[in-house]
């Protein structure tokens, strides 16, 4: 097979996984959906396709005649044996589709590796797809060990905006390296950053959910998704637990680096932009560990710590690699 | 009761002064600087810090682009470079951020110290009377009397790696963990490794870049860089005196793939040298890459750059040589469109130098959008220059060897006089300057490898602190500090035994039920 026979296959494998993660999306959204009904026992004649105007006159009809059926409502989120059928037939769909696309993408990115002979990870478009994959099987993997239905459509709709942004922005074709990239820091590096963002990407989402649910999950107004998350303290704990592993990655990420534009520049750290941004990020998330056991922090505050984090990662990537004149030219764009 | 040995322990903030002297002020600022909050705001004040220097270029970086950022932005230029943005790693205030941030962490972390080791050493507290108050906890009978289950906890506690003490007959205290805040501390302390090692560096260490064409040899002296960086404390004189000589430089670029972006990018780039270890010492074929840095002995030598040296000879209208170098022109894009100048010292015509200044085009083309290169490989090599003349170096101001200060200079004209003189020459060409001010020759193209030579001292310190900081990172996140404890009470019934577990951790431990069900079957395992 020539190598360009193998970037096409590469490119159609990545097409694939994007269909089929888009099916895995709605199978959880219908998921989440399905969900909703039998949290309010007034609403039972809803279908699991609740269209967005529905869910507001839903929502009024509940709240008129809170009185009796609120508590029982109650009751039954405790226990996720309450799922309806209809529900738990999609989200069961949705993480086959999940594992299939996460295989998919794994797949585009080897193929894309074999086509050039090299590490898939010199370029926008290559970080993106490895950052896909990298989040995707963070999710697949962490969903082996608890229920993670709930989470699925935040973090594959994410994904697949970023895949989105990947095939058309960003697109590059396969290639070799320029000189200063080819080293087998780029491997180590560049692998444990990605898939330190991949962690840090589910963590920020289940951050900003739990945020989320602790603003507006007691309210009965158009957030009735919320119910369907587990409670707050739980969601902020999986955070917590999410950014503890991805810390010590980031911290490896950032010694790698050092060693790397030793070789590669002559000095362990010169401030290059790139340089400085990921300290940045060490130093934000260092705080947000900090913050979590400060007296007179709230864990509310600590989260939006996390989730800045996570904004100055996208910005490192989308921003940084793109527009800032750097020794980190190596955006192919 | 707390598991925390944290300085803002509410006992620490029990000790007030009755009055606030100057002692007390100190006392509590100190308090303030240490504590884990102030910890919280100098790190996110780093972090805010640290924003500017990857936004406006950074001198020490690229001064040239610094030099030229603020020549554009006249008002807000000058303002910005009063207060360090185009310094900032250098700047006053972000050094006290992060010399504050240490104080603090010494400060916090040196009592931590204390506390921990003495906490290592002693045994783990009584038991609390009322074991059902912890969050997690479980009663369960045994066979036997309360002194054999008793001996059966012991080592079923033991099974799970916790450290056990009784302090009376009934019960057992248990506790495992330490390893977390051992590794915290060392987490904390090793980053005070890294930054000793960063300023040992800074002091000690120095760096010089080379320009070297092909053929020519490089002396390591202080004298030999074109420009040299050393530490306050390193002594110039005493560089070890190697040699090396450019032999012959590769460099490849992307023909195959023709997509955006890739096209002419390059692939590989390779500089033979004969390094002499000193002098008299047989030669050495070496090579030097990126990625691929050669250990002199004194500083190591890395490939940071690679551009065109043309060679130009200028002669006089008497056909006498007053100029004839390879001259480094300077790449300014990925094809390297490059800039340079030939700056003719020895007096000219009546009493005037001579100036060229332009470029040096590898693969020239040559149309309605001006001269350019369209390939970075010397395929089409062409000059395209300006000339000058008057005096070169007015007031002997320092300036680049890249361009012209024609502050003092006009720029000459055509034959005719109706336009400015452009030469456009390639290689083997000879250009006679009108009003017999001689000529000008491109004798032929050599590559030069921009070559830099760093010592740095300080990194095995930084890099080894740096690994150590990681090791206890990862302790002090994965191991979780945990007490049980056990008490024993006869039942009603004769011949058994209650035995009452609860345990005691930090808010948010999701394994301690796990743990205490873990001892709870090691013992029934013990007592069938
Ligand atoms: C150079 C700046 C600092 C950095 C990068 C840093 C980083 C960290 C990190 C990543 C942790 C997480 C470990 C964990 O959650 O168990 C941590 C914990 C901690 N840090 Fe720092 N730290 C810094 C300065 C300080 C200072 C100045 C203090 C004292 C005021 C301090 C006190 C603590 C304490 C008490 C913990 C333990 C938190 C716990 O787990 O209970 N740190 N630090």
């Amino acid at each position: 097979m020539t190598h360009e026979t193998m970037a096409n296959y590469a490119n159609l494998s990545l097409y694939s996984a994007m269909a089929v993660l888009t099916l895995s999306m709605l199978g959880y959204a219908a998921y989440l959906a399905g969900w909703l009904p039998t949290r309010d026992a007034a609403a039972t004649s809803v279908g699991a396709e609740v269209a967005a105007e529905d869910r507001e006159l839903v929502s009024a009809g509940v709240g008129s005649m809170s009185g009796g059926v609120a508590p029982e409502a109650g009751v039954s989120t405790s226990t996720t044996s309450e799922v309806p059928l209809r529900a738990r037939k999609a989200g069961g769909i949705a993480q086959t589709l999940a594992l299939l696309g996460t295989v998919l993408l794994f797949a585009s990115a080897a193929l894309r590796g074999w086509s050039v002979e090299r590490w898939p990870l010199g370029n926008m478009f290559e970080f993106g797809v490895a950052a896909s994959l990298f989040t995707m099987m963070v999710f697949v993997i962490a969903g082996t060990r608890r229920d993670l239905r709930w989470l699925g459509v935040f973090v594959v709709a994410p994904v697949l905006i970023l895949l989105g942004l990947a095939n058309t922005v960003w697109y590059t074709e396969a290639a070799e390296l320029m000189p200063s990239l080819k080293s087998v820091w780029l491997i180590i590096h560049v692998t444990v950053a990605t898939i330190s963002v991949g962690l840090f990407a589910v963590g920020a989402t289940v951050a900003l959910l739990y945020l989320a649910k602790d603003r507006f999950g007691e309210t009965t107004g158009g957030f009735r998704v919320l119910r369907a998350l587990p409670d707050s303290r739980a969601l902020e704990r999986f955070a917590y637990s999410l950014h503890i592993i991805a810390f010590p990655l980031w911290t490896f990420t950032l010694i790698a680096g050092a060693i790397w534009a030793r070789q590669a520049w002559g000095s362990y750290w010169n401030w290059d932009p790139k340089e400085v941004w990921t300290f940045i990020i060490w130093v934000v998330y260092a705080a947000y560990l900090h913050a979590r056991v400060t007296r007179g922090w709230r864990r509310q505050s600590a989260s939006w710590v996390a989730v800045a984090g996570f904004a100055c990662i996208i910005i490192n990537y989308a921003v940084v690699n793109v527009y800032f004149v750097g020794q980190h030219s190596y955006s192919g764009l | 009761m707390s598991l925390s040995t944290q300085p803002n322990d509410p006992r620490r903030d029990d000790i007030t002064q009755p009055t606030l002297g100057t002692l007390g002020l100190l006392r509590f600022g100190w308090r303030q600087l240490t504590s884990m909050r102030t910890a919280l705001f100098l790190l996110l004040l780093l972090a805010v810090a640290a924003l500017p220097g990857s936004i406006f270029p950074q001198r020490s970086i690229d001064a040239v682009r610094t030099a030229d950022w603020i020549a554009r932005h006249e008002t807000a230029g000058p303002i910005l470079d009063k207060i360090g943005l185009f310094e900032v790693y250098a700047a006053p205030w972000f050094a006290a951020i992060y010399l504050l941030l240490l104080v603090s962490l010494v400060g916090c972390v040196l009592p931590r110290s204390k506390i921990h080791w003495k906490a290592m050493r002693s045994q783990p507290p009584k038991a609390p009377k009322r074991l059902e108050r912890l969050a997690s906890h479980e009663s369960v009978t045994f066979d036997g009397t309360p002194d054999e289950v008793l001996e059966d906890v012991r080592a079923a506690l033991r099974g799970g790696r916790f450290r056990i003490h009784s302090h009376d007959a009934t019960t057992v205290s248990a506790e495992k963990g330490y390893l977390k805040e051992t590794g915290n501390l060392f987490f904390h302390l090793a980053l005070i490794g890294v930054i000793l090692g960063m300023a040992w560096g800074h002091l000690m260490g120095w760096k010089g870049d080379v320009i070297l064409p092909v053929g020519e040899t490089f002396a390591n002296t202080a004298a030999r860089f074109d420009t040299l960086n050393p530490g306050p404390l390193v002594d110039t004189a005493a560089f070890a005196p190697f040699t090396m000589k450019l032999t012959k430089f590769d460099a490849v670029f992307e023909t195959d793939v023709k997509g955006k972006g890739q096209f002419g990018s390059p692939r590989d780039f390779t500089a033979h040298v004969d390094f002499t270890k000193e002098p008299g010492a047989k030669v050495e074929k070496r090579v030097i890459r990126v990625n691929g840095p050669l250990e002199t002995g004194s500083g190591t030598a890395f490939l940071l750059g690679n551009g065109y040296a043309p060679h130009i000879t200028v002669k006089d209208a008497q056909g006498k040589v007053t100029y004839s170098e390879a001259t480094p022109f300077l790449a300014q894009d990925n094809n390297y469109n490059s800039v340079g100048a030939v700056k003719v010292a020895g007096a000219g015509p009546a009493g005037k130098q001579l100036g060229f200044a332009g470029l040096f085009l590898p693969t020239a083309v040559l149309d309605d959008q001006g001269p350019r290169s369209v390939f970075p490989d010397a395929l089409e090599p062409a000059l395209a220059l300006s000339a000058f003349e008057g005096t070169l170096f007015p007031g002997g101001r320092p300036q680049s060897v890249y361009s012209l200060d024609t502050a003092e200079m006009t720029q000459l004209k055509n034959k005719a006089g109706t336009d400015l003189l452009r030469i456009w020459l390639t290689p083997g060409q000879t250009y006679t300057l009108p009003g017999g001010q001689g000529s000008i020759t491109f004798d032929g193209v050599e590559r030069f490898a921009g070559i830099s030579i760093r010592n740095d001292p300080g990194k095995e310190l930084t890099l080894g602190s740096a690994l150590v900081a990681l090791l206890g990172l990862i302790l002090s996140l994965t191991i979780r500090r945990r007490r049980l404890f056990v008490r024993v009470s006869p039942a009603d019934e004769e011949g058994r035994t209650v035995v009452s577990i609860g345990g005691l951790a930090k808010d948010d431990d999701e394994g301690m039920g796990e743990q205490l069900e873990g001892v709870l079957t090691r013992l029934k395992e013990r007592r069938t």
